[in-house]
Order: structure tokens, then C-alpha cells, then sequence
């Protein structure tokens, strides 16, 4: 995806499972509404009972009965959608949010295009399986099953992985993770570095892929996986550990050199990919 | 001794800075809306946004720091979907859509307009001439849960008593009841327009064909004036709604079957936005229906009555949507 800036943000999408999951936290979080929202009906018609008004009780809280379930059915996603995270809460939870395919400004009118074509995606099927399939002959089943299985299943049939609504609405839905900025590794471990003097050629041993797995090892910071690793190295590189040389130390400095090694090759336009990588 | 100082960390240490000021900003925006942030910050914001893709683009190219390009990424996407995202407020929005966007929907979607309206005109008079021969399609015309216990097997008093009966039982809810029902059906005509418009084509005559049927049994035993102001007073705007529903959805179906100049894709997102636009118009136009007929038919008794009312339905309706008006929307938001 590129932005209107010209810089390619990438965007990674969704896949179908995530997907599959906000839409049933979605469900359960409509439902889970609904009931309470019945409750609260029920409960106001059985005080209005008790204080004898029963007649006009009754017409008020069945019109703000529908009211709310209509709102949930129909808006429910659509208002969700609307606020600056662009998702509705099982979206949050799984960690999607609505986006405009080409870039541009999300619009109120396309999150509300991708919400309306639901109807026949998801409502019409359901309701046809819920309720229709008794009263049908077997053909006329197969039929309609088949209809609402191309229009379900429709996100599984193409590469973008989009909804007929994402398709009539020109969205899609994306990951939106949120990242916490750690600190610099080449930094901490660029106090001691006077004690360890890695030749260029120790330091040619390693390309980038190399490099950013020792940074993983690093942030985890798992005892049995750095002495591994720590061998490992000292080992290719022909470098013998001194007395009280921690595996930990080891591996931080050698990765702050490494890394300013191959920073300062890519300055020059040579990016050495891997050890097998000539760059 | 000289510590060791990589490029890539200064260039970190320079702009850390500022990328803190954007990611306060956001969770702030996130949190809450965008109404919680300052003027200062609202005016920082593509600043910084602009700062972040910079850096981005940098980090790319000269740092090996996974960690950082990954939390920079983070970063822009956030930053970007903030800036580019849903931004106007709702009233606003509403508004705009009254005066501008719903009758510019409704002018552009004329043609299509006029076919669903012919449909429905068609099934309405296949309907009608069908029963007034043989009053059994009125059975298969009309749903029974809609027919309730009128029928050809009814008697005429007991026919009249349910125009003009109905007395104050649960107003609202009735009403709100149809308002849900209806909606659930226009927003099926539009979403089946998808599907190359032949089912919207065909829910629309079998509309009609209701409508028709309904009206036959009822001239059949010359109740057929009365029966029309009882249908009416409601039926302009709702049968309006439904053929404006269909139309949206026809332009999505044709639009698919023959999308013109455009990549198939484009040409139906574009026909997807001036069709939902009018699905919104659509749903108002419900919402008023239901409250016509719950509670005005059930308060207006007089047929002369319920005829000025659907005449007067039938003035507005299309003033409001067709005529000509000085001045444009802005850019939607």
C-alpha cells in the first residue's frame, strides 16, 4: 500500500482465520446485546405490571426493543467503523482495522457500502439456513445453498482475501499492530567494546539474516539459547573466550560489530544478505 | 575509552524524540477522539506523520535495526490511518447527506429508477389482472403471514372493517415492527443487485404482483377506492423506497456485468459509494412509511383523508429528490 506521500507502507492483510474470528467475536458481543438488552424489556414490563400500566408500557418498550435490535443488526458495524480506529471490537481484540485500498481517505460512504452488502453475505444465509430449508424441496435447498456458499465463501476465492462488500466498497482489512520502540542494542553493549577486538575477517562471517536472529536471541535473552549460539560463533569465527567472558557480553559486542560492519558496507551500496550472500 | 556510536544510533537518538510525540499523540487520538487532542497537536500531527515516514524511508536504507524498522513501520501505519481515516463528525456528515448527497445519488441513478419503477408497475397489473380472473393467486401472490385472515375466502363487512378498524393498540411498536420488516426487505433488493440484477428484478415484480393481487380482491367485492387511500397513504413512500432500493442495487449489478472504461474493480467500487449513498435515503424514506402506516393509517379514518395525504406524499417525495438545487456538496470526509 502505498500512501499518498509516496512511501510503500507494508501493510500486511488479514487473513481469512483472523477475519473469521473478529466476525464471530462480533457476533457474540450482538447477541450478548441482544439478550441483555431483552432483559432490561423484560424487566421494565414487569415493574410497569407491577405499577398497572401495563397497555402503554408495553407499545414503548417493544418500539425501543426494535429499535435496538435494528440498530445492532444494521448500524452496529458501521458506526464501530466509523471512529478513528476503524474497527469494531472484535476487530480490536484480534488486532484488524478497515483500510482504503488505494491509499486514500476512508470515507464514510464506503465503510457504509461494505456493511450494507452483509445483508447478503452473512444475514441471508444464515436466515436461510435458520429458517427457510424446512419449507423447501431438496433442489431448491441445494440451490440456495450454493448461492450463499459462493457469496460466503467469497473472501477464500480471491488474493486479497475481500469481502463482496470489501470488493463494492474499494476496502480491505489489515493487521494494525502496535509496536513498542526497545532500546538500541548496539548501544548497551557498546561500552565494553574495547575489550573485544573482532578482525574484519571475523566480522565477514555473518550477513544481515544473521545479524537480525542474533538481535532476537538478544531481546530474548534465554540462557540455554545464547550459550548455543555463543558457541556457535566462537566457533566459525576461531575466537577462544577469555576467563571471565560471559556468553551474554560475548554475543553483544560481537553483534555491535557486526552491525556497524555491514552498516557501514550498505553506506557504500553493498548488502550482504547472509553468509552465503557475496554482497 | 571512545564508546562505541553506530550511525544508525544517532540518527535514532536525533529523532527518537519526535517519534515519542507522535506515538503520545495517537494513543491519545485512540483512546478517546480526536477531540481530545490540543490545537498545538492537531497542528503537530502531519508534521510529525510526514517526520515518521522520513524516518521510515532511512531506517530502510541504512539501519540493520530490526526491531527499530518494525516499530517505525507501526508507526507510519498508525500515524497514516489517523490522518487519512474517517474524519468528519457525524452530524455534519448528516447533514451534508440531507441537503447534497441523497438527491445527487437519487438524479444519478434516474434511469434505473425508472426500470424498477416499470417492474414494479408491471407486477402490480400482472397481479391485479391474474386475481380479478381467478381469485386463487391471490394465495399465491400475497404471503400468508401478510394476508393475515383476509382473503377471497373473507366476507365483504369483514373486508371493510379492516380498512377502516384498527384502534389504538401498541402504535409504536407497530410501527417500529414495520419500519424493521421493511428495511430488512429494501436492503435485500439492494444487496441482491450484486447477484447481476435479476433477483432484485424479480422481487420487485413479485412486489408488484402483491400489491396487484391485494387490490383485485378488494375491487372484486367494491371496496376497490377505499382500499387504495388505506394502501396509499403509506404505499407512495414505501413502494417509492423499494424501487429506489432496487435501482441502487441494479447499478451494482450492471455495473459488474458492464463496467464501461474501468477496471471491473474500480467501476463497482465507484457505482458501490452512489449506491450506498441512496440506500441511506432509502432507509429514511422507510422509517417515515412506518410511521404513516402504523400510526397515521390507524388514526385517519376518512378516505378523502388518506388521499390528500398520498397525494401529498407523492408531490413531496419527488420535489425533494428530483428537483434541480443551486449549490454543491463539498469533498465527503
Amino acid at each position: 500500500m502505498v500512501t499518498p506521500e509516496g512511501v510503500d507502507l507494508q501493510v500486511e492483510l488479514a487473513d481469512v482465520g483472523a477475519r473469521a474470528g473478529a466476525l464471530l467475536l462480533d457476533g457474540l458481543i450482538i447477541a450478548g446485546s441482544m439478550i441483555a438488552a431483552t432483559l432490561v424489556c423484560v424487566g421494565l414490563l414487569f415493574a410497569a405490571a407491577a405499577g398497572g400500566a401495563v397497555e402503554k408500557a408495553f407499545s414503548f418498550v417493544g418500539a425501543a426493543w426494535l429499535t435496538v435490535a435494528f440498530v445492532l443488526r444494521n448500524l452496529y458495524f458501521t458506526l464501530f467503523e466509523m471512529t478513528p480506529k476503524g474497527a469494531t471490537p472484535g476487530k480490536r481484540i484480534i488486532g484488524l482495522r478497515v483500510a482504503a485500498r488505494n491509499g486514500g481517505r476512508l470515507t464514510a460512504d464506503a465503510i457504509f457500502a461494505r456493511n450494507a452488502m452483509r445483508e447478503l453475505e452473512l444475514y441471508l444465509p444464515l436466515s436461510f439456513l435458520l429458517v427457510e430449508g424446512r419449507n423447501l424441496d431438496a433442489w431448491s435447498n441445494l440451490a440456495g445453498l450454493i448461492w450463499c456458499g459462493v457469496f460466503v465463501l467469497f473472501p477464500l476465492f480471491n488474493r486479497d482475501r475481500l469481502r463482496v462488500g470489501d470488493l463494492a466498497a474499494g476496502t480491505w482489512v489489515v493487521r494494525a499492530p502496535r509496536r513498542k520502540l526497545a532500546p538500541d542494542l548496539s548501544y548497551d553493549a557498546g561500552a565494553g567494546h574495547a575489550r573485544f577486538a573482532f578482525t574484519t575477517a571475523q566480522l565477514d562471517a555473518y550477513g544481515v539474516k544473521e545479524l537480525q536472529v542474533l538481535e532476537g536471541v538478544l531481546r530474548r535473552y534465554e540462557r540455554k539459547t545464547l550459550t548455543a549460539v555463543a558457541g556457535r560463533i566462537r566457533d566459525k569465527i576461531g575466537w577462544t573466550a577469555g576467563p571471565d567472558e560471559s556468553d551474554g557480553e560475548f554475543l553483544g559486542a560481537y553483534y555491535a560489530a557486526l552491525r556497524g560492519r555491514l552498516e557501514s558496507r550498505l553506506l557504500l551500496g553493498r548488502r550482504r544478505l547472509d553468509k552465503h550472500d557475496k554482497g | 575509552m571512545a564508546e562505541l556510536k553506530l550511525k544508525s544510533y544517532r540518527f535514532r537518538a536525533e529523532r527518537e524524540d519526535d517519534w515519542l510525540r507522535l506515538e503520545r499523540l495517537l494513543a491519545k487520538v485512540e483512546k478517546r477522539s480526536v477531540k481530545a487532542l490540543t490545537d498545538d497537536e492537531l497542528l503537530a500531527a502531519p508534521v510529525l506523520y510526514r517526520q515518521a515516514l522520513s524516518s521510515l524511508s532511512v531506517a530502510r536504507a541504512t539501519s540493520l535495526d530490526l526491531s527499530l524498522v518494525e516499530y517505525l513501520e507501526s508507526l507510519s501505519s498508525r500515524a497514516y490511518f489517523f490522518i487519512y481515516g474517517v474524519r468528519s463528525s457525524l452530524w455534519t456528515r448528516i447533514g451534508r447527506f440531507f441537503a447534497f448527497d441523497w438527491p445527487a445519488a437519487a438524479r444519478a441513478l434516474g434511469r434505473e429508477t425508472l426500470v424498477g419503477a416499470a417492474l414494479l408497475l408491471l407486477g402490480l397489473a400482472v397481479g391485479f389482472w391474474m386475481t380479478s380472473t381467478d381469485p386463487d393467486w391471490f394465495n399465491a401472490f400475497v404471503p400468508s403471514g401478510l394476508a393475515g385472515d383476509r382473503g377471497p375466502s373473507a366476507s365483504t363487512e369483514a373486508l371493510r372493517a379492516t380498512l377502516h378498524g384498527g384502534g389504538d393498540k401498541a402504535l409504536s411498536a407497530f410501527a417500529t415492527f414495520l419500519f424493521t420488516h421493511n428495511a430488512g426487505i429494501a436492503i435485500l433488493a439492494f444487496a441482491l443487485g450484486f447477484a447481476f440484477c435479476l433477483p432484485t428484478a424479480l422481487l420487485l415484480l413479485y412486489n408488484g404482483c402483491t400489491v396487484g393481487a391485494f387490490l383485485a380482491l378488494f375491487v372484486s367485492r367494491g371496496l376497490g377506492v377505499e382500499a387504495f387511500a388505506w394502501l396509499m397513504i403509506h404505499g407512495v413512500t414505501e413502494l417509492g423506497a423499494t424501487v429506489l432500493a432496487g435501482a441502487a442495487g441494479m447499478r451494482i449489478g450492471w455495473t459488474l456485468a458492464f463496467p464501461g472504461d474501468k477496471t471491473r474493480v474500480e467501476a463497482v467500487a465507484e457505482a458501490g459509494r452512489t449506491a450506498a449513498v441512496l440506500m441511506g435515503g432509502v432507509l429514511v424514506m422507510l422509517f417515515c412509511a412506518g410511521l404513516l402506516e402504523g400510526i397515521g393509517r390507524q388514526l385517519i379514518e376518512s378516505t378523502p383523508i388518506r388521499y390528500a395525504v398520498a397525494a401529498g406524499t407523492a408531490i413531496l417525495w419527488p420535489a425533494y429528490l428530483y428537483l434541480p438545487r443551486a449549490g454543491r456538496g463539498d469533498a465527503r470526509g
